[in-house]
């Protein structure tokens, strides 16, 4: 535990406060990319889960394929684009992004397949159109749990882009790379903490947004003592390798 | 295809490693869970604990977890014990929320039938709870098998060799067709162990062959994740 100590001292050593290696410029390229890999997939993925939740076809095509895409080991996806492309920063994005759909796609379709069916019968029989029912009704109810796949995603990004720092790109990863080719390994550890403190700050973010996703009556209704009971065509949706 | 039966006795050998470093932890994340799970059933505090810390652990990154392990086990950084620790921390993460969902989702009438009948509470978890919950607790299994392969090769960053060895290898020496190898042979051990819980699940519930297959993954495990990183 004593090298704990050492990677502090590390970390608050002011001579790594500073410059384009220095912590803070680390931790913003490592928030920065891992910000465009999550906005990309899911400007991809989200507007295809909510068709495949909202209209319930294609699931079983979207299930394979993110379950196919969930066995790629993703340091060899990341050497090999890198490698047939080019060194920069497009490449490990690409394959980041790759890795980011199957959570956030798998997140919008059971967000949409979780509101019960009553509601949604409810819903059209007031009147409202297929959009109406879309953004009132069905993404303000799901909103939790996309938010859930988009939580996942992002814990998957950070954790990535720091395998990523294999390849000549910034990030904390960096750290921990160039530490183990020097056998510095109290610059390892600390980038190594720097990380873990980054993922746990942003899954803390991301269960608060959560909890202020849920619509007031839902909140309200479970505080209530309500069996909120969601019906089980959700249930299926949450594991997606099943044969 | 050249390359890979020129150097077929190397990427056996890494295949092997690969196995070994992969299955432990799957099955130490189910057996480590059980208690786990139940106790967090059993209690309203112990409940938000579990799976509080289990959450956390879940979140920590596979590559710094790696790293720090070595300075809270006082293991050697070399060490291949550190990849199947972390590994079995992120299999037990994820399998105890999997467990105590499961544990849950037990029809509460066949549980009182069996205390009823005089089933003790330790039979009862035997006999009645653990068998009902095993569809479930296989779903989730399939979940940890499939992550846990994939993430075995990051540790060859950290020089534990595994078929990551083979991206390393093909990136230093900028020859793809290594490292595609190596993504394919990740993904054939991942279909191999997936079959061979599938197919365990088929011995040890022979019940639940006769359901619709969709129903085996049913109940809600509370995972659209798969850690990848």
């Amino acid at each position: 535990m004593t090298e704990f100590l050492s990677a502090f001292a590390w970390i608050f050593d002011p001579a790594h406060s500073i410059g384009p290696g220095g912590i803070p410029a680390r931790v913003t390229e490592h928030v920065w990319y891992s910000l465009m890999t999550i906005l990309i997939a899911a400007a991809i993925a989200i507007p295809i889960g909510v068709a495949i939740g909202h209209t319930g076809r294609g699931r079983s095509v979207a299930v394979q394929i993110s379950g196919a895409l969930r066995a790629l080991p993703t340091l060899g996806l990341v050497i090999l684009l890198a490698l047939l492309m080019s060194l920069g920063l497009v490449p490990p994005t690409i394959a980041l992004v790759v890795l980011a759909i199957p959570p956030i796609l798998a997140g919008a379709y059971s967000a949409l397949e979780s509101v019960n069916r009553a509601t949604i019968d409810a819903a059209r029989a007031v009147g409202m159109t297929q959009w109406q029912v879309l953004f009132k009704v069905e993404l303000p109810l799901g909103l939790p749990l996309i938010m859930g796949g988009l939580r996942s995603a992002a814990l998957q990004v950070i954790a990535t882009w720091t395998v990523a720092g294999i390849l000549p790109v910034g990030g904390l990863g960096r750290y921990l790379i160039d530490g183990l080719s020097v056998k510095d390994y109290a610059q390892m550890l600390a980038g190594s903490v720097l990380v873990v403190a980054l993922a746990l700050v942003v899954d803390a973010l991301f269960a608060v947004v959560q909890k202020l996703t849920v619509p007031r009556g839902v909140s309200a209704g479970r505080q209530a003592g309500e069996i909120v009971k969601t019906p089980s065509r959700r249930n299926r949706a949450t594991l997606s390798i099943n044969s | 295809m050249t390359w890979l039966w020129a150097n077929f006795g190397l990427v056996w050998q890494l295949t092997v490693e690969h196995i070994a470093l992969s299955a432990p932890p799957v099955l130490l994340g189910l057996v480590i869970s059980l208690p786990f799970g139940w106790l967090a059933n059993r209690y309203r505090v112990s409940r938000g604990v579990i799976l509080t810390i289990g959450g956390i652990l879940y979140a920590v990154p596979s590559l710094p977890l790696f790293i720090m392990l070595p300075a809270i086990l006082g293991t050697k950084i070399l060490d291949p014990v550190n990849v199947v620790v972390a590994l079995t921390i992120y299999a037990v993460a994820l399998m105890v929320r999997v467990t105590a969902d499961a544990l849950v989702s037990v029809e509460p009438a066949v549980v009182q039938s069996a205390t009823a009948v005089g089933f003790s509470t330790w039979a009862r978890f035997w006999q009645v709870e653990l068998p009902l919950s095993g569809p479930v607790l296989l779903a989730g299994l399939r979940v940890v098998s499939v992550s846990t392969v994939s993430l075995v090769s990051v540790g060859a960053l950290i020089g534990v060799s595994s078929l990551g060895n083979l991206f390393l290898d093909g990136f230093y020496r900028s020859f793809p067709t290594e490292i595609v190898i190596g993504i394919v042979g990740t993904i054939v051990i991942a279909l191999v162990f997936d079959a061979v819980l599938v197919i365990c699940g088929r011995l040890l519930m022979p019940w639940s062959r006769t359901e619709r297959p969709d129903r085996s993954g049913a109940a809600d495990v509370g995972v659209e994740q798969v850690r990848a990183g």
